[in-house]
């Protein structure tokens, strides 16, 4: 039996506390950094407590045990301004990242799309996108691997109490960020995203349109079927992810309708933004110590 | 009321929220014709985008008849005295579009939020303000917090740089005490050099009444439309704005028989829509629903064959939020769902 890959945490807010509890469920990766910035911080408390190293120093107090600790793979939960030195720290050591924010250092990977492209590419940084396009990327790609898209719009709406800071702060790197996941990931030719926050009460689970235009009338029976495999797929790391309406066929435009609740790990289930975000982190890790035992067993 | 003495610079909403009845498609040429005539009137603001802002071009929202920046480079250079604002809802526009419409000559920025989520408007105000634009935080669908929440966001983007707030009635909801109450304590609370503003709709035909109800509490900017188009049953209608305010002794500076004429002459006859209080229209004021969602629920009505008033209740009891016309068609099929389970 191969020994689990090891793995830290970077950013111990929300989004690195979900991920950590649905890392600590991993057959292949043990989780065993966590690294903030705040030495009050909740999610380094619960991770010392689940029996992780942590430290309230940023990626420098964990750099002097990295080699010792035999970490290969960090994510980062932090935001797109601090990602990139964060990145090039972990560099020196070989540490695989896989970027959970918009910084987008590295090629973006939506799983159930492109996830077997990265097998063998050895990358040192994958990007995940967006939540909105870990939502959205996949029914773009649903319609373009039948046919020609023209243009592919999504629109994510989520809770206010989902959104934390670091996206309301910087909300242009969501709608950049995604637009172009929704070109490079779901090929479409030119690709546009949208973001709403909706502050009502009871939270309203996350909500995500997508509408696209193909180029020559929609093949409405193959375009039903490639959607029903590929939310089958996300379905796979994330079971709350439903085609609520559509697909609708009307003209050239293919609109589906989808809602995304959460695992409820750590996070509110109505948070299906912040959860697809860190199943999909997860996922993308795992191939990638899949590679490492690998090439550790060649 | 005495308004006696009293100065308002108003502000054109025609070529933006006009563009909702217009479903985007007014051309270039169509927006200078008016520009020019606003112009020439002595409106001193005049907005003109996407009726979603810079960036609504989409499925969503509507392709419009011409790109923002083209509106923008065909209006600008036209206007002796007016300044051109752009308006900008972050999530659907981003700095680039305001950079885009500050190198087009815009003048006034407005940075659109719905009213809880004033922090998504840091990046925009703050490069506005720091290009020296006439900078406004623009706090939609202003009736669904009180007073005190709303000074808080308020506050907000004041922080960020903004030197005017507006208290945005985007569903026609609001009666006058409910702009008196917010504008009263956003005048007293906010810097002295920041500016108070209000953006009506007339869903409720209060248009005007809550316009004056904003001035007398310390509104120094009131939105209007010319003909009143806009989205809903339009905007405050401003030829009739004008004609109440020059009767109570409030200065504009705008002509009112000029103004009138380019209601009746140029906008009327160019109007696809019936911008009124209708059933649809006087139930977004009543169940409180964004106003630019009317005509994409009588589209989904028509589609379905549903009653428009009804999905319009239902986006009313969801409580959904500016820019969420995508729920219009997902509520119309639910209905449809629900209607053949019965």
């Amino acid at each position: 039996m191969t020994t689990k890959v090891k793995a830290a945490i970077i950013g111990s807010g929300n989004i690195g506390t979900d991920l950590l509890y649905k890392a600590l469920r991993s057959e292949i990766i043990e989780p065993v950094w966590m690294v903030g910035i705040d030495p009050q911080s909740e999610g380094l408390r619960r991770a010392k407590e689940l029996g992780l190293k942590t430290t309230a120093e940023g990626v420098e107090g964990m750099e002097p045990h990295i080699a010792e600790d035999k970490v290969q793979i960090a994510w980062d939960a932090t935001s797109a301004y601090v990602h990139e030195s964060n990145n090039a720290a972990l560099k020196k050591y070989g540490v695989k990242m896989v970027d959970l924010t918009p910084a987008a250092i590295g090629p973006f990977c939506v799983p159930p799309v492109n996830l077997r492209e990265m097998v063998g590419r050895s990358e040192q940084n994958v990007n995940m996108v967006t939540c909105g396009g870990q939502a959205t990327i996949p029914m773009v790609a649903a319609v373009s691997r039948v046919q020609p898209v023209e243009y592919g719009e999504i629109i994510a709406t989520v809770s206010s109490k989902s959104a934390g800071p670091g996206t309301r702060k910087n909300i242009d790197e969501f709608t950049r960020t995604t637009a172009k996941g929704v070109e490079v990931v779901g090929g479409a030719k030119r690709g546009k995203a949208i973001i709403i926050i909706n502050p009502a009460e009871p939270p309203l689970i996350m909500r995500d349109t997508i509408h696209c235009l193909t180029e020559a009338p929609p093949k409405q029976n193959e375009i039903i079927e490639s959607a029903r495999q590929m939310i089958a797929e996300v379905q796979k790391y994330v079971p709350g992810y439903k085609l609520k309406n559509g697909p609708v066929f009307d003209g050239n435009r293919v609109s589906f309708f989808m809602e995304v609740e959460g695992l409820g790990d750590f996070l509110p289930k109505y948070a299906g933004n912040l959860d697809i975000m860190t199943a999909a982190g997860l996922r993308t890790a795992e191939l990638i110590a899949e590679e490492i035992q690998r090439a550790e067993a060649a | 009321m005495n308004l006696q003495g009293k100065r308002v610079t108003l502000h054109d909403m025609s070529l933006r929220d006009g563009m909702h009845p217009q479903r985007h498609q007014l051309t270039p040429a169509q927006m200078v014709e008016v520009a020019t005539a606003l112009d020439a009137a002595g409106v001193p603001l005049i907005e003109v985008t996407h009726g979603d802002g810079l960036g609504g071009a989409s499925v969503n929202y509507g392709f419009p008849a011409a790109s923002d920046e083209e509106y923008l480079r065909a209006v600008v250079p036209k206007m002796s005295t007016a300044k051109i604002s752009a308006l900008l809802i972050p999530g659907i526009g981003t700095v680039d579009h305001l950079r885009m419409a500050r190198d087009c000559g815009v003048e006034t920025i407005r940075v659109a939020t719905h009213c809880t989520e004033a922090d998504v408007s840091e990046q925009h105000i703050s490069l506005g303000a720091k290009m020296e634009m006439d900078t406004v935080g623009f706090l939609m669908m202003a009736h669904m917090i009180p007073p005190e929440a709303l000074l808080e966001q308020a506050e907000l983007m004041q922080g960020y740089g903004a030197n005017c707030l507006y208290i945005t009635d985007s569903a026609g909801y609001m009666l006058p005490d409910d702009v008196t109450a917010r504008v009263g304590l956003l005048r007293e609370k906010l810097d002295a050099d920041v500016e108070v503003g209000f953006h009506g709709h007339h869903n409720m035909h209060m248009g005007i009444a809550n316009s004056l109800a904003a001035i007398e509490a310390g509104a120094a900017r009131i939105d209007g439309s010319v003909a009143g188009m806009g989205a809903g049953a339009g905007n405050t209608p401003l030829e009739a704005f004008v004609a109440v305010l020059h009767r109570m002794g409030v200065e504009t500076g705008v002509d009112m028989w000029k103004l009138m004429d380019v209601a009746e002459e140029i906008v009327y006859p160019l109007m696809t829509h019936k911008v009124r209080v209708d059933r649809d229209s006087l139930t977004l004021g009543y169940a409180g629903v964004y106003s630019s969602f009317l005509l994409h629920a009588k589209r989904a009505a028509e589609k379905y064959g549903l009653k428009s008033t009804d999905i319009l209740v239902e986006l009313g009891r969801m409580k959904t939020v500016g820019g969420q016309e995508d729920m219009i068609e997902d509520v119309a099929l639910d209905m449809k769902k629900a209607g053949a389970a019965e």
